[in-house]
């Protein structure tokens, strides 16, 4: 009684309800687009058009997608153990420098396949290393993990000018990037992947770290719910307090879950720098780390959950370009209103109508269960 | 028709799925005090709160002297003169009593005018129903006792003819306990009706003049008090016969598992709860701890396990010493024999939100036996959580299903088969009955004295002075974080209750 949500079915729970939250998003989003005087179902049109509609269109989608998948599980492995990760946007960033020095140490004279491990190596690295700093703040200091990976990400931003403009910077060069690598430091596209499905890559980047990402999503699920360390750390995220009576040290396990969550973000620096720039660009994140969060609680923190929401937001991405370019009544700020409505009902306001479907679920069992014992009599 | 206070027809409540209450129908007479008892779960506290305003029925009338009445919200009660004592008060603390008693009844928009109306009031008030209390002291000075007094006039200024008790006596010492119980017979001459709800079937016989039964969301049988039984009672709240008394034998203990020395211990606010204790727990023994909720039992067990540092004193487990004043490790003292099933199984016990077979592995995570490397070994903690299953009986037996969905008997049993299949040396167990069923209680009961027969030391702690008697071999008392006394289990209950309020402790320290 506690409880005044009913317990509804899985596929209600994970299926209906998060349809009916992005249903009435769009919805919401096209009396935006009606207000500002254009045609939602245009719109939608060139949205879904822009995002689907060719193979290369398919290929930026999942191109972005890839990135979203690295800094939604991020924050998901974090929020699994009860922390608040808003540090994957300066952790991905920071994770760049791990990819840039594997690429621009071994570019040209290793073939992609050896630089590629060390560089995964090197971004998990640098991306765990800069989480580990809150990580500890918290366990030793009881900095809360929230308040310092916000200021993280500021410092990683500033570091990363300084880095850019002054050390990694060649000679010579006005803008604040590295050298473009050699074919070492170029990650192959996955034009094959799509021909299997008689689709033609063009210019968009797809590239092998979408596979590495899919890996990624299934070595987090083994981790959460198959192994030692992820039954502590969702024992730690359900109840600190049951965690301190199984003997689970929060401290040890706050740097360990962070170090995890900081690396899964680091690897995100993959997919722009190896896959599609071939070069260390200033902001090459781009605010993914923040729609990491988006996709982490759109997906449920479940790397099944995951996968459909940085596709989602991959969607809005590429689409949402394509909209601004075909109608410039919408400017690319509309994109990020819509992308905004997105996480409020799918995210802020998810229970908002669990209630009404529990008592529709309620009527229709009752029912049910009358006819069937009508039925019996 | 006019003797009849309340007169509820055909009420009917769900929550989704979950049917709460279904079709009850009760009449509570004027000026007697009814009792209302039931498990948890069984549909009480949502009747009252229909009764209340907090919900509204989905069917069914309330008739309240003959008059059908819609109760939508809890000033809709007041008003049809039904007043509430929550089993949690509903106080200002940092307010005085007269300030609580007025609060949100003003007659004015000028405060010192409803002040000094309500004084006089108040006073008026105290003297009729002989319910002193200092208008002026502040709530939270008072004891327990005076604040639950100061509910009752707060319901009476609100000019209540009808009050629920809602659990009263689970935080009250048992002299508190008599004192309420003297004060509602007096409401109740005075021609007021009371509905008292409880799950101590002792108490319901002590004051009652009818008694209705509820059992999962039905009202299962109103009886006159007077042609009733405790057995009756308890086998209409469970539905089939059950064993109030538990068998035991005589207690054959060895050598000591477990001592405590000179134990102190602070809370997060450096307020001393543990004062100075110590006791020895010997094998084959089992060892009660008593005293009103609140004295430093929850605190002395934490410290114990590891859960909370201690600043001074020492403990031995099995002769060896476990470092409390430093950080101990829960894992260790599990590897050196000592078992916990701790007060607060929602959150400290169980993990609600996993499955039931993942909670019968906390804290023995570690083991090689449920692991296969870093990796758990699925197959072997479901098997693992099946035998428990058997073992316990528990029910549904779904080693599957998430444990918030079991009733709090069943969660209880998990925890309980998970520490004691260990076949620890020393196992310390908090409230082990809090809010379980009478069916599960006795199958509890009878695992502890299981345990001791196999000569286990047990170190038991319970707010249910009833169960520490039936259980102990050993009573120690508790009183504001020092041990005041220790007693055979045949020393009577106003001994013990005396004791638990401090007041033959304080005799005992001064000589």
């Amino acid at each position: 009684m506690s409880n005044p949500y009913a317990k509804l079915p899985g596929w209600a729970e994970y299926g209906l309800i998060p349809l009916i939250n992005l249903v009435v998003a769009f919805l919401v989003a096209g009396l935006v687009v009606l207000l500002v005087g254009e045609n939602p179902l245009n719109a939608a049109y060139h949205m879904i058009n822009g995002a689907f509609g060719r193979g290369e269109y398919i290929g930026f989608t999942l191109y972005y997608a890839t990135t979203f998948i690295f800094t939604g599980l991020s924050v998901a492995v974090a929020f699994h153990a009860g922390l608040f990760n808003i540090g994957s946007e300066g952790q991905a960033y920071i994770g760049g420098i791990g990819v840039a020095l594997a690429c621009l140490w071994l570019d040209k004279t290793m073939p992609w396949f050896v630089v590629f491990p060390l560089a995964i190596i090197g971004s998990a690295f640098f991306g765990a290393m800069w989480a580990f700093l809150p990580g500890w703040l918290q366990a030793k200091r009881g900095s809360h993990v929230v308040i310092t990976t916000i200021m993280f990400n500021f410092i990683a931003s500033s570091l990363m000018v300084y880095l850019l403009t002054k050390v990694l910077k060649p000679l010579g060069q006005m803008a604040p990037q590295t050298r473009t690598f050699e074919a070492g430091g170029q990650l192959p596209k996955l034009d094959w992947l799509m021909s299997i499905f008689g689709l033609n890559l063009g210019n968009s980047p797809f590239n092998v770290s979408f596979l590495l990402a899919l890996l990624a999503a299934f070595g987090v699920w083994v981790l959460i719910w198959r192994t030692k360390l992820g039954y502590e750390m969702r024992t730690m995220g359900h109840s600190p307090s049951a965690a301190r009576y199984a003997g689970i040290g929060e401290a040890r396990m706050t740097i360990i879950v962070m170090m995890i969550s900081g690396g899964l973000a680091g690897m995100m620096a993959l997919n722009p720098i190896m896959g599609e720039q071939y070069r260390m660009q200033l902001d090459f994140v781009q605010g993914a780390g923040f729609v990491g969060i988006a996709v982490a609680l759109m997906g449920r923190s479940h790397p099944a959950g995951i996968i459909p929401a940085a596709v989602l937001f991959g969607m809005l991405y590429q689409g949402g370009a394509e909209i601004s370019f075909e109608m410039p009544a919408i400017s690319r700020d509309m994109i990020v209103i819509i992308q905004g409505l997105v996480i409020l009902f799918a995210g802020a306001l998810e229970n908002m109508f669990r209630p009404a479907i529990g008592r529709a679920f309620a009527s229709i069992g009752r029912r049910s269960a009358v006819a069937a014992q009508t039925r019996g009599a | 028709m006019s003797d009849i206070a309340i007169e509820l027809r055909g009420i009917d409540k769900s929550f989704g799925l979950v049917h709460a209450n279904k079709n009850i129908n009760l009449t509570v007479r004027k000026g007697t005090i009814h009792g209302i008892i039931g498990e948890n779960g069984a549909g009480k506290s949502t009747l009252m709160s229909i009764l209340y305003g907090f919900y509204q029925a989905d069917k069914g009338d309330i008739v309240i002297d003959g008059k059908t009445v819609t109760i939508k919200d809890p000033n809709a009660a007041i008003a049809s003169g039904i007043g509430m004592v929550h089993q949690h008060f509903m106080l200002v603390e940092n307010f005085t009593v007269l300030e609580n008693v007025m609060l949100g009844a003003e007659d004015s928009q000028i405060l010192n005018t409803s002040i000094s109306k309500a004084r006089v009031e108040l006073k008026r008030l105290e003297k009729e129903y002989a319910l002193e209390v200092n208008p002026d002291a502040l709530i939270e000075q008072l004891p327990v006792g005076l604040q639950q007094r100061v509910e009752i006039l707060k319901a009476l200024y609100r000019k209540a003819d009808i009050l629920i008790l809602d659990e009263p006596t689970g935080v009250l010492t048992p002299p508190e306990a008599d004192h309420l119980f003297r004060i509602l017979g007096q409401l109740k001459d005075q021609g007021k009706t009371i509905i008292f709800i409880t799950h101590k079937l002792r108490e319901i016989m002590a004051i009652t003049d009818e008694v209705s039964v509820m059992r999962r969301g039905e009202m299962v049988a109103t009886r006159k008090t007077k042609e009733t039984s405790v057995e009756e009672l308890a086998e209409l709240m469970v539905g089939r016969r059950v064993l109030l008394r538990v068998e035991k034998g005589a207690a054959n203990p060895g050598e000591v598992k477990l001592a405590v020395e000179n134990l102190t211990v602070r809370d997060s606010r450096g307020v001393t709860m543990v004062d100075n204790v110590s006791f020895n727990l010997r094998a084959g023994e089992i060892v009660g701890i008593a005293g009103v909720a609140g004295n430093g039992q929850s605190e002395l067990l934490e410290a114990i396990s590891g859960i909370r540092k201690a600043v001074g004193g020492k403990v031995l487990l099995n002769g060896q010493p476990i470092d409390v004043t430093a950080h101990v490790d829960p894992r260790d003292l599990r590897d050196r024999g000592l078992a916990h099933v701790p007060e607060d199984r929602h959150h400290v016990g169980l993990v609600l939100k996993f499955e039931e077979a993942e909670n019968g592995i906390l804290g023995y995570h570690h083991d090689k036996r449920y692991l296969k490397g870093v990796f758990l070994n699925t197959k072997a903690i479901q098997a693992d959580a099946e035998e428990k299953i058997k073992k316990y009986d528990i029910r549904p037996p779904n080693p599957r299903l998430k444990t918030a969905n079991f009733s709090g008997g069943n969660q209880q049993k998990i925890v309980l088969a998970r520490e004691m299949e260990r076949g620890p040396d020393v196992l310390i167990i908090g409230q082990p009955t809090r809010g379980v069923d009478v069916g599960a209680i006795e199958f509890i009961h009878k695992r502890i004295i299981e345990m001791r027969d196999q000569g286990k030391a047990v170190l038991l702690v319970s707010v249910e002075l009833d169960e520490i008697r039936a259980l102990s071999d050993r009573i120690i008392v508790m009183f504001a974080g020092r041990v005041v006394g220790e007693r055979d289990p045949d020393a009577t209950e106003g001994e013990l209750g005396l004791l638990m309020a401090g007041v033959e402790g304080r005799k005992e320290a001064a000589e």
